[in-house]
């Protein structure tokens, strides 16, 4: 059964329609993202769900229970502050303890609380010091504490780690993934960074325009995304106009540049008609070849480098397929044994039909 | 612009702004009945006769309770006025603020007459509690302009941090509200204090029989052999002024730190 | 983050609902009262009730309230342009030159004279201008003049020196505003483009600046054109202002309507004055956006 329940949430601002129409369930112990542009709805859904928006229509259900008219401050919730809200009159100790004021807890049983939840967060020793003095990595801890002394059954994170330079961003998303292991615990995420969504979260609700877009695991985003906006905002993408046309029974897909090919099985289960399409090819599945040299499976095009860029792992090429309207951009690891190109070099690109994605939305 | 001219403008011009103030203590310790140069001897009779003055001690006591009560009751209106101003909207917003703080720009004479046609033709009749509703009036627009920016600097997301946490709406205000704003509080309280203290139309106008402190020393103007009393007394108001602005900066100063911001400027 | 500011309406309402309420019984009513009262009549003891326009036909006729309303007026404006210009450079001075960590103290230091008692101020330049005041006592005790000055005590002169004291403060602070919130490097820029320090001066950072001296003006032209106690201590009969005459109508004649007649009028100026600073502030800012 879901822990947490929406359906059917409207959200106005005055007559801005903040919310569209939001069904969504959310499983106990789940690590949930919710993942969008800047503007989408992320923070209003999250402020829904802890109680601070009031949403015009649906219901909310938390752990069988309707939300409606249950404040911030009785709801089995507690939220991460995008900019941690730590209060500066107190110290790191007084602020974990905030929540236990009115808890029926000895003041021994408090002042433990308090001590375990800081070593969970790693702020070992940290109790006594005046808390507008930390540092942002400090503060973020303090907040998690703070909200995971209360022990709620669900922990909401506005965007909690955007405060963050990158080195401290990439540590923190492995401990708060390994945090939410520990405490086993609902953690819902809001983030604009895809790459920290894909890395982190269990499942993943894509928002646009105050809707959910797609709702699924990371690897179904990025493997099968059910719109070009998905597509494009969730990694790089080829995007390739073309035509399906039916040919002795079946759908072939007439893609100018990479050809005309049978449309393998799973795009046609997946209710393709004739006509014309955008086919998805992510820069991963083509790959660089050395003229004349050819895989032994698959497909494979000719073309120019028109330009390249290198990221040291990785070297991105800009490649202008013959009789292609656009160029298409592939990606290779770099290896030792692998010569980077030079933009005007002749090459060839093979790539799995396997790989392509179908948008018949284009 | 030629750096040495500009200060030594600006020291002149500290001189002119402090000139009267410098000379109070100077002629409050001169023995000499007339107030003019050459001094005479130093004495301390000046203050010694403070003491025995009944009138003044009357003067000074109604002052001191028109302004304290003045202190607490704008300082009040004056904590609703920034909060609302600073955390909601609401119909009319800029219009109501406006009219609160148009005391602020308004000649005082204005304020007094106005107030005094009023409670004349209600029937209230003059007396301390008049002076205290006309300075409440004048003291509310300072009392906003003090607490705006404490209230205005208060990040939303620490009160709904602690609703979040499980406190009510009153524990919140009580618990992070009101002691992040402190500082302000206590620097609207000492500036509308001070501000009472000071009045001298409104109370002129509303005092009745109940002579505040400036409506009392106005009377002593009239008679120069009272004005070296005059400026021992002026001294010793001068140095409580001083020593009032002195703790209130300290406070805002307290409360900019405290909220993490820089220190800029002081008070309005 | 702080802009999240909530609609519910109805919690702003009844927060500011108090000082509303005290506002309007004790500033609106009263001016309301004031107004209505400018149009009856004293007759002798009891009060004519009928509107009438006759105090401020009196008000307007009689030369002597016409005199006194142009006095209040040049006074006004004499001690608004000394008192800005004598400011600016203090401004200038405190956010131009004046290391940043320092600049609250000198405000502080400027702002001090202001919050002590204004009667005693304004005394003691009454001590210090007179006959036998300071000033005159200490040129003489020097040698540098024989006789007492007298055009220095109880005239138009004297109250507007110790109205300019007075109101110093009130000029700085929105002048060294205005200048705080100069972006340094737009003068950097002007000096980098070929302006000289003085043309830069007068290109970028005084047009900035404007909105400063005119809200300076206009908190100094204000308060000062209904001032009572330094025409009354040091004004003599030929520097009384319109607040000494409407005080004089209230308290003394007891011909209150003529009183609450020159009020209005000294309102309606006030207000009239304050609309064309603040077209003209406009326009300033107009110029720059
Ligand atoms: N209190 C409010 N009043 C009016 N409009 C609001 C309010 N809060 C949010 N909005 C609007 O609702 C929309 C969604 O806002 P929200 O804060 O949920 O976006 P977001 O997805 O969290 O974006 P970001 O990544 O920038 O934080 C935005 O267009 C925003 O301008
Ligand atoms: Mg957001």
């Amino acid at each position: 059964m879901a822990l947490i329940s929406l359906t059917g949430i409207d959200k106005f601002y005055g007559t801005y329609h903040a919310l569209r129409g939001i069904d969504l369930d959310i499983a106990e112990g789940e690590f949930f993202s919710l993942l969008g542009p800047s503007g989408c709805g992320k923070t209003t859904l999250l402020r829904t769900i802890a109680g601070f928006e009031h949403p015009e229509n649906g219901v909310l259900t938390i752990d069988g229970q309707n939300m409606k008219g249950v404040g911030p401050n009785r709801r089995p919730t507690n939220l991460v502050f995008q900019n941690y809200a730590i209060f500066p009159h107190l110290t790191v100790a007084e602020n974990v303890g905030f929540g236990l004021r009115r808890s029926p807890l000895s003041r021994a049983d408090k002042t433990k609380a308090v001590a375990e939840a800081l070593a969970m967060a790693g702020l070992d020793g940290y109790g006594p010091r005046a808390a507008h003095a930390l540092s942002g990595g400090q503060r973020q801890r303090v907040a998690l504490a703070r909200a995971l002394i209360l022990k709620p059954k669900v922990l909401l994170l506005d965007e909690p780690l955007s405060a963050l330079d990158r080195k401290l961003r990439e540590q923190m998303q492995t401990e708060l993934r390994r945090l939410q292991r520990q405490v086993g615990i609902t953690f819902i995420l809001v983030t604009h960074d895809q790459e920290e969504a894909l890395i982190m979260s269990d499942r993943i609700a894509v928002m646009f325009d105050g809707r959910i877009a797609q709702l699924d695991t990371p690897e179904g985003l990025y493997l099968r995304p059910n719109s070009r906006a998905v597509g494009e905002f969730i990694g790089l993408m080829n995007l390739l106009p073309g035509m399906l046309r039916p040919e002795d029974g079946r759908l072939l897909a007439d893609i100018p540049g990479l050809g005309a090919i049978p449309l393998p099985p799973d795009l046609v289960a997946h209710g393709a008609a004739p006509g014309p399409a955008t086919f998805g090819l992510r820069p991963e599945s083509l790959s660089l070849m050395s003229p004349g040299g050819a895989l032994p499976t698959g497909q494979f095009v000719d073309g120019t480098v028109t330009e390249r860029t290198y990221y040291g792992d990785m070297t991105y090429y800009e490649v202008a397929l013959d009789g292609a309207p656009d160029p298409v951009t592939c990606s290779m690891k770099n290896l030792v044994s692998r010569p980077v190109l030079e933009r005007g070099a002749r090459t060839r690109l093979a790539w799995e039909p396997g790989a392509l994605i179908l948008f018949p939305d284009g | 612009m030629k750096g040495a001219g500009l200060r030594v403008y600006t020291a002149l011009y500290l001189v002119f702004l402090y000139l009267p103030i410098v000379l109070l203590p100077i002629f409050a310790f001169n023995d000499s009945t007339v107030i003019a140069f050459p001094l005479g001897g130093f004495t301390t009779g000046w203050f010694a006769e403070l003491a025995a003055v009944e009138a003044l001690h009357a003067a000074v006591l109604t002052s001191v309770k028109i302004a304290v009560i003045t202190a607490l009751v704008s300082t009040l209106l004056g904590i609703c006025a920034a909060r609302a101003a600073a955390r909601y909207r609401f119909p009319g917003k800029s219009g109501i603020l406006g009219l609160i703080m148009l005391p602020l720009v308004l000649p005082e004479i204005i304020v007094a007459v106005s107030l005094l046609v009023v409670f004349l033709q209600i029937g209230l009749p003059l007396s301390a509690l008049t002076v205290i509703l006309g300075h409440v009036l004048i003291c509310t627009p300072f009392a906003i302009a003090i607490l705006n920016p404490a209230f205005q600097s208060l990040d939303v997301s620490l009160e709904e941090a602690a609703v979040d946490l499980g406190e009510t709406a009153w524990g919140t205000f009580r618990l992070i509200v009101l002691p992040l704003v402190m500082p302000g509080v206590i620097s609207s309280l000492l500036i509308a204090f001070t501000i009472s203290m000071d009045e001298f139309i409104i109370a002129f106008f509303l005092s009745g029989s109940d002579a505040t402190l400036p409506v009392y020393l106005w009377g002593q103007f009239r008679f120069p052999q009272r004005l070296p009393v005059v400026m021992a007394l002026g001294s010793i108001l001068v140095l409580l002024s001083v020593l009032l602005l002195v703790l209130a900066e300290l406070a805002r100063r307290r409360g900019a730190r405290r909220r993490g911001a820089l220190d800029t400027g002081g008070f309005l | 983050m702080a802009d999240r500011q909530r609609s519910g309406s109805g919690r702003g309402m009844l927060l500011i609902s108090g000082p509303l309420l005290y506002a309007v019984v004790m500033l609106a009513a009263p001016m309301a009262a004031i107004l209505v009262f400018s149009f009856w009549t004293q007759d002798f003891l009891n009060i004519d009730t009928t509107p009438t326009w006759a105090n401020y036909r009196e008000a307007f006729s009689d030369p002597i309230y016409r005199e006194l309303m142009v006095r209040s007026l040049k006074i006004s404006a004499m001690v608004t342009a000394i008192t800005v210009l004598l400011a600016f450079p203090v401004a200038y001075f405190i956010s131009f030159r004046v290391r940043p960590e320092r600049k609250a103290l000198w405000i502080f230091l400027v702002t001090i004279p202001f919050w002590t008692s204004y009667l005693i101020r304004v005394f003691l330049w009454k001590v210090i201008l007179g006959y036998n005041g300071v000033l005159n006592s200490a040129l003489i005790g020097l040698g540098v003049i024989d006789e007492p000055l007298t055009l220095i005590l109880y005239n138009f002169n004297a109250v507007v020196i110790t109205l300019a004291h007075a109101f110093a403060p009130f000029a700085i602070l929105p002048i060294f505003v205005a200048l705080e919130r100069i972006d340094r490097s737009l003068l950097e820029a002007a000096l980098d483009l070929g302006e000289t320090r003085l043309s830069a001066f007068f290109r970028v950072t005084l047009p900035l600046a404007m909105p400063g001296v005119v809200g300076a003006c206009l908190i100094v032209f204000i308060p000062t054109i209904g001032d009572y106690v330094t025409p009354r201590l040091v004004g003599g009969p030929g520097g009384l202002m319109i607040a000494n005459m409407i005080q004089t109508q209230f308290l003394k004649l007891n011909n209150a309507p003529l009183g609450a007649a020159l009020a209005v009028i000294a309102m309606g100026i006030v207000t009239i004055l304050a609309l064309v600073f603040l077209a003209l502030n406009r326009r300033f800012l107009r110029g720059r956006s």
